[in-house]
């Protein structure tokens, strides 16, 4: 059973849907008895980060986040969600969980770069953590800010946009995409599918 | 690198797809959910759903239509179609929605723009216009390109991305249903004076014409309707020779 953290921040049905789709069961979670007693945990997320922030904190989820993913429990966090798992972001002043330190920064402006990045591009995989048999991919992208992981050792993946930035990060048992696997089809059917066998 | 998207779009009216769709492995093909999953199975990178007679009355339709496209795609779909406000929008997005597709209510009331970018964020909003060329400029045109403006495209898509547009989506109504072509000139010129992503529409004919509109018409998608609906090209083909010719696709 994975549990979606609903804190009022994203579209969690498609979650669910594709989650349905592959024959993993799901829940919603939205109190801190749930989340406390989730086997796994995906934190979704679109929107601004400091608004994401001061939900998951005026709730109370975020320090039961923490001692979730402290205790080996298994996070995946996906578009903002991902980010969250981060020191702090660039696009406010919140702190973020600090689970994978790092800082979350907004896409340089490059010529003819288009902002957000949006669309399908590949993630090079340098951790096969989510990624068992996603060698070859396209994921589904939407965002304008990236995750700048503090330990290279923490990246699960790398995206070429304008820059080469991190598309993935991977810490222990916690896991972030930036993408959305909820979106992309049989990649992201695989993806879910290796943090459902966790 | 980012891949080109190839977009089929699907006209709706009452819930239905218009325009004769002949699949032989569809049990109803006037389903546009099911020929939204099929299109999906074959490679489509996203979808556009457009309610052609969408009004205030069928604003409920257009909402459950999106929750049951929602549950059997696992791809980014767009909807649109009599989009007027925030609410409007609102009960779309709840109802799994990916985007939103705005058009003459965008040129009537540009405010609109500015309200859904900052109520859902500009990757929710794309902004939809029908132009046509007249005396060598482009103009923008209304209600399905029936009513003629005094605004010029170029003007008009540089003011909705200002205002928070997402993405533009671009017909040309001199191209459309022709089968000749895009307009990769104007196209161009669009995505030259953007920083926001370009699906390009109108006048899909051949495999030849999306490579075409990705390199002179510096498009980022290319859409269409009746090639895809009436199996003339099928998207998986259209991918591979994509591929061969160069150009980045999702396969």
């Amino acid at each position: 059973m994975i549990s979606i953290v609903d804190y009022g921040m994203g579209n969690l049905g498609s979650i669910s849907n594709m989650l349905k789709k592959i024959g993993v069961a799901s829940r919603f979670v939205s109190n801190i008895e749930e989340i406390s007693a989730a086997e796994k945990i995906i934190l979704p997320g679109v929107g601004s980060f400091d608004n994401a922030m001061e939900k998951l904190n005026t709730l109370g989820f975020s320090n039961v986040i923490k001692e979730k993913a402290s205790s080996g429990t298994p996070v995946l966090g996906i578009c903002l969600g991902m980010q969250l798992l981060g020191t702090r972001s660039e696009e406010g002043i919140q702190e973020g969980l600090d689970l994978i330190p790092g800082v979350i920064r907004k896409f340089p402006s490059l010529n003819g770069l288009r902002i957000p990045h949006m669309g399908w591009n590949k993630v090079d995989v340098s951790d096969l953590g989510m990624f068992k048999g996603l060698e070859e991919n396209k994921f589904y992208f939407v965002h304008s800010y990236f995750y700048d992981p503090k330990d290279s050792a923490h990246i699960g993946g790398k995206t070429e946009y304008g820059i080469n930035f991190t598309s993935s990060v991977h810490k222990s048992n916690i896991y972030g995409v930036q993408f959305h696997p909820e979106k992309s089809h049989k990649y992201g059917m695989q993806l879910l599918k290796n943090f459902a066998a966790l | 690198m980012l891949a080109k998207r190839i977009i089929p779009c699907l006209d709706i009216k009452d819930g239905r797809t218009v325009k004769g769709v002949n699949f032989v492995n569809l049990r109803d093909a006037g389903d546009p959910v099911e020929l939204g999953a099929l299109y999906s199975e074959q490679g489509a990178d996203e979808l556009i759903f457009l309610d052609i007679t969408a009004t205030h009355e069928k604003r409920k339709t257009l909402a459950s239509l999106a929750r049951e496209i929602a549950r059997h795609l696992s791809i980014p779909f767009t909807i649109g179609g009599g989009i007027k406000s925030v609410e409007d929008v609102e009960v779309l997005l709840q109802s799994g929605a990916d985007k939103i597709s705005i058009n003459s209510a965008a040129v009537r009331r540009p405010e609109l723009i500015n309200e859904l970018a900052k109520n859902f964020g500009s990757q929710f909003v794309v902004l939809a216009v029908d132009a046509k060329q007249i005396d060598g400029d482009w103009w923008v045109h209304l209600n399905g390109g029936r009513i003629a403006t005094e605004i010029r495209l170029l003007d008009w898509v540089k003011e909705s991305q200002e205002r928070g547009a997402g993405e533009i989506l671009f017909t040309s109504m001199d191209h459309d249903g022709t089968k000749n072509g895009f307009a990769n000139e104007i196209t161009a010129q669009v995505s030259e004076a953007l920083s926001i992503p370009v699906i390009a529409s109108g006048g899909a004919g051949t495999m030849e014409h999306f490579k075409d509109v990705f390199t002179i018409g510096k498009a980022d998608a290319g859409l269409a309707a009746s090639i895809f609906h009436f199996r003339e090209i099928g998207i998986g083909a259209l991918k591979d020779y994509l591929e061969r010719e160069d150009i980045v696709v999702r396969q």
